[in-house]
C-alpha cells in the first residue's frame, strides 16, 4: 500500500491532463472550422514577432503601469512551472524535493520562486484594486457585464490561493527541516525567504500535524494547477497559450492592406472581358457550395480570425482606443472578438451535440451577436490592431462582415448607396462629371 | 500667385513622346473639393518651382475604389481598380505620386495582387526627397517659430507607417513642433476613414472630428497641419465648430510649404 498515494496521484494527473488534452482538442476542432488563409510565408518575421511580442511582451510595456504589473505575473507562472516538473516527479515517484542534490542553485531556484510568488500577489492585489475599487473604464465596460467580469476575477482568486498555498507548503517544509535530527524524509534543501516568516505559523503543532498540512498543501496546490489548467478552455486566460500561436500567424502586410476577395476578383474579370458573351450561363459546378461574400457568421471568417477570438484577453485596449467608442457609439472592438468567441462555442456546441455535423440554428453571429450599428461606425483607422497586445485585428472580422452587408444583401446605409452609385457612375464619391477632373487646373 | 500652373497630362506626355518623371494621382477630393482642389494647387506650384518633370491622368483618372473598399464593396473596388490598372499600364507608369493617404494605401498596398505594380510615394514623402536631393530648398518664411502640430492621417501613419517626412517638413520651416497626446501610432482618428466621409455618424456623445480638435487645441497651436484631405476637411470643421477660425488655421503640409515659398 505505499505506492497508494503515487498511484492516486498518477490518477488526478491523467484526469487532469486528459480534460485538458480533450478540450484542446475542441478548441483546434473549432479554430479549424475557420476558412483557409495563407499565414506560414516569411516564418523568419513570424519567430521575431513571437518572440518579440509573446515570449517580450513588448506591446504590453505601451501601458507601463499594466504592463510591468502583468510581466511579474508572466513571469511568475514561467518560472513556477518549473517547480511544477519537481512536483510532478515527486508526486509520481514519492521522492521528495528531487532537485535538491542542484544544491546551491537549488537554493537560487527556491529563492526566486518564492520572491516572485510575493511579487506575483501583489501585482494581483493590484489588478484586483484597478478592477474592482478604482474601476478603470475598460474594465467596467458592459462589454464585460456578467460572467467576463466574474472570469477576470476568479482568474485573480486562483492566483492568490496558488501563490499561498505554495509559500504555505515551502514554510511547513522549512519547520520540518529544521527539526533537530531531521525529520522523515524532509532533508535540509532550499532558501526561503519568504516562507521563513509564515514558518512561525506552525510552532507548537506536533510534528505529525505540520507533516499533514505540508501533504495537503501539496495535494491542493497541484490539484488546484490542474484546475486552473482546466478552467482556461472556459476563460479568457486561454490567452497564455495562444498569444504565442496568435502573433506567429498574425497579418504581416501593412496595416492598411485589405485583402482582394479572390472570388470577386475571378467574377470581375469576367464582367470586364469583352469578348465573354454577356448571355452564356456561368458554368455551374455542382459539387462546390455558391460563394458567400463576406462573413454573416463566424463559418465565413478565416481560420486565423477564429484563433484570434479564442486568444482575446478581454483587455479592452482596443475599445480604448475606438474612436468611434471613445465617442460614444456602439462599436466595441473588444465585443466584436468576445460576439466572435462567444458564437463559435454555441457552433461549437451544436456540433458536438449533433454527432459532428453543424445543424442550422437560425442563429448567426451578425444580428444575433453584432448588429450593422456596430459594424458601420468604424472608420477602419487601426487603432485597434495597433493597440493589441497579442496581434488581434476586429477590424478584418468588421470589414469582412460589413461585406456580407454590401455585397450579399444590399444592405448599405443610404449615402453610402449613393456614394457607391456616384463612384459606379462618375468615378468619383461625389456627383460630378469625370470629364471636369482636370477643371482646377484653371480655376 | 498669379504665374499660371503648368500641369502636363499623361496623354500629353505620350504626345510628345515624353515619359514624365513622375505621375501625380490627384484623386477625387484633390480634383473636386474646393478645400482640397487648394492643396492640389499648392502642391503642383511646389512641383513647378522644382521643376519636377511630372503628369496628371486627368480626365483619364478615375476613384481608386478605396471608399467602396472599406464600405465593403469589393466588386466595386476591384471594377475601378482594373480599370485605373489598365490605364496606368498603358502609360506604362512607373512611380506615383498622391497628397491623398487613402489613394496612397490603395494603390500602393491593393493594387499590386490585381496587376497595378508601381513606386507609389505619399506628397509627404516626395517632397522631402526633393528637399534631401537639393532639388527644393525652403526657409520658414511665415512659418518661423509658429507653434505647428500635426495630425496623423490613419493611412499615412498605422496604415503604412509614414511618421516622419511631414514632420521632417515641419521642421524645416523653423517652426515649433508640438505633439499631440495622441500622436503617431496612437493617433486618433479624423472619423472620415472607413467610407465614413461619406455617411453620418452613429449615434454618440460626440463627433470623432470634435474630439480630434480638442486633442490638437490642447497644444495651443497656431496652425494644425495635416497631410490628407479628408482630415483636412474633419479637423477645419472641427476648428470652426470651437469657434476658432481666427486664431488657429488647418493647412496640408504641401500648403505650409508652398506658402513659405510664396508660391
Amino acid at each position: 500500500m505505499d505506492y497508494l498515494d503515487n498511484i492516486l496521484f498518477a490518477i488526478l494527473l491523467g484526469i487532469g491532463f486528459g480534460y485538458f488534452y480533450s478540450n484542446v482538442k475542441k478548441i483546434i476542432r473549432n479554430i479549424n472550422l475557420g476558412g483557409t488563409i495563407d499565414r506560414k510565408d516569411n516564418a523568419k518575421q513570424r519567430w521575431k514577432n513571437m518572440a518579440m511580442i509573446a515570449l517580450g511582451q513588448s506591446k504590453m510595456v505601451k501601458r507601463p503601469i499594466a504592463g510591468s504589473l502583468h510581466i511579474v505575473v508572466y513571469l511568475g507562472f514561467i518560472i513556477i512551472n518549473i517547480e511544477l516538473l519537481e512536483i510532478i516527479i515527486d508526486g509520481l515517484f514519492g521522492t521528495h524535493r528531487i532537485f535538491a542534490f542542484l544544491g546551491s542553485a537549488y537554493d537560487v531556484l527556491i529563492a526566486s520562486f518564492e520572491i516572485l510568488a510575493l511579487l506575483v500577489l501583489v501585482a494581483v492585489f493590484a489588478f484586483w484594486i484597478r478592477r474592482n475599487i478604482i474601476k478603470l473604464k475598460r474594465f467596467s465596460s458592459t462589454d464585460l457585464n456578467g460572467s467576463p467580469k466574474k472570469d477576470a476575477n476568479y482568474i485573480l482568486y486562483f492566483e492568490v490561493v496558488l501563490m499561498t498555498l505554495f509559500l504555505l507548503m515551502n514554510a511547513s517544509d522549512l519547520h520540518l527541516q529544521n527539526i533537530p535530527g531531521g525529520f522523515s524524509h524532509f532533508i535540509k534543501a532550499g532558501s526561503f525567504p519568504i516562507s521563513q516568516f509564515i514558518e512561525p505559523l506552525f510552532n507548537g503543532m506536533s510534528n505529525e500535524l505540520v507533516m499533514l498540512l505540508t501533504e495537503i498543501f501539496w495535494w491542493l496546490h497541484i490539484t488546484g494547477i490542474l484546475i486552473f489548467m482546466n478552467y482556461l478552455y472556459f476563460s479568457k486566460h486561454l490567452h497564455i497559450i495562444l498569444a504565442f500561436p496568435n502573433t506567429f500567424f498574425a497579418n504581416l502586410n501593412p496595416q492598411g492592406q485589405f485583402d482582394n476577395l479572390e472570388s470577386v476578383t475571378k467574377e470581375v474579370k469576367m464582367m470586364m472581358d469583352p469578348n465573354a458573351d454577356p448571355f452564356a450561363a456561368v458554368p455551374v459546378n455542382e459539387t462546390e457550395a455558391p460563394i458567400k461574400f463576406g462573413a454573416s457568421d463566424v463559418l465565413d471568417l478565416n481560420w486565423v480570425q477564429l484563433l484570434n477570438a479564442y486568444t482575446c484577453t478581454e483587455c479592452g485596449r482596443c475599445t480604448s482606443s475606438c474612436p468611434a467608442n471613445i465617442t460614444g457609439k456602439k462599436l466595441s472592438p473588444r465585443k466584436i472578438m468576445m460576439d466572435t468567441r462567444d458564437r463559435l462555442e454555441e457552433v461549437g456546441r451544436n456540433i458536438d451535440a449533433n454527432k459532428g455535423i453543424f445543424v442550422p440554428d437560425n442563429k448567426s453571429l451578425l444580428n444575433d451577436y453584432i448588429t450593422p450599428e456596430e459594424l458601420w461606425a468604424c472608420t477602419s483607422c487601426n487603432a485597434c490592431v495597433e493597440e493589441c497586445p497579442v496581434s488581434i485585428s476586429p477590424l478584418s472580422i468588421i470589414i469582412d462582415m460589413r461585406r456580407y452587408l454590401v455585397m450579399e444583401q444590399s444592405a448599405a446605409p443610404m449615402p453610402i448607396n449613393a456614394m457607391m452609385s456616384n463612384i459606379e457612375n462618375n468615378g468619383a464619391p461625389w456627383q460630378y462629371n469625370q470629364q471636369d477632373r482636370l477643371n482646377w487646373k484653371n480655376e | 500667385m498669379s504665374e499660371s500652373l503648368i500641369v502636363p497630362t499623361m496623354a500629353e506626355m505620350l504626345a510628345q513622346g515624353k515619359q514624365p518623371e513622375v505621375l501625380f494621382w490627384v484623386g477625387c477630393a484633390g480634383s473636386f473639393d474646393d478645400r482640397a482642389k487648394k492643396i492640389t494647387k499648392a502642391f503642383v506650384r511646389i512641383l513647378n518651382r522644382a521643376n519636377v518633370s511630372f503628369a496628371v491622368l486627368g480626365t483619364e483618372e478615375s476613384c481608386t475604389g478605396d471608399p467602396a473598399k472599406r464600405a465593403g464593396n469589393e466588386f466595386l473596388f476591384q471594377m475601378q481598380a482594373m480599370m485605373n490598372i489598365e490605364v496606368l499600364n498603358a502609360y506604362e507608369a512607373k512611380k506615383i505620386v498622391t497628397a491623398c493617404p487613402h489613394c496612397f494605401n490603395t494603390l500602393k498596398n491593393e493594387y499590386p495582387e490585381l496587376g497595378g505594380k508601381y513606386e507609389v510615394v505619399h506628397h509627404t514623402e516626395f517632397l522631402k526627397s526633393l528637399l534631401d536631393d537639393g532639388r527644393l530648398t525652403i526657409e520658414g518664411g511665415q512659418f518661423k517659430g509658429k507653434r505647428i502640430t500635426f495630425h496623423d492621417p490613419c493611412y499615412l501613419g498605422r496604415a503604412n507607417n509614414v511618421y516622419e517626412a511631414p514632420r521632417d517638413l515641419i521642421l524645416k520651416l523653423d517652426a515649433e513642433l508640438v505633439e499631440m497626446k495622441r500622436s503617431k501610432a496612437n493617433g486618433l482618428c479624423c472619423g472620415a476613414g472607413g467610407a465614413q466621409m461619406f455617411k453620418d455618424a452613429e449615434p454618440g456623445n460626440k463627433e470623432i472630428n470634435i474630439e480630434r480638435t480638442e486633442d490638437a487645441l490642447e497644444t495651443k497651436p497656431e496652425i494644425i497641419a495635416a497631410g490628407c484631405p479628408f482630415c483636412n476637411t474633419m479637423m477645419t470643421d472641427g476648428i470652426k465648430n470651437k469657434e476658432k477660425e481666427a486664431d488657429v488655421k488647418v493647412m496640408d503640409i504641401a500648403e505650409l510649404i508652398a506658402n513659405a515659398q510664396d508660391l
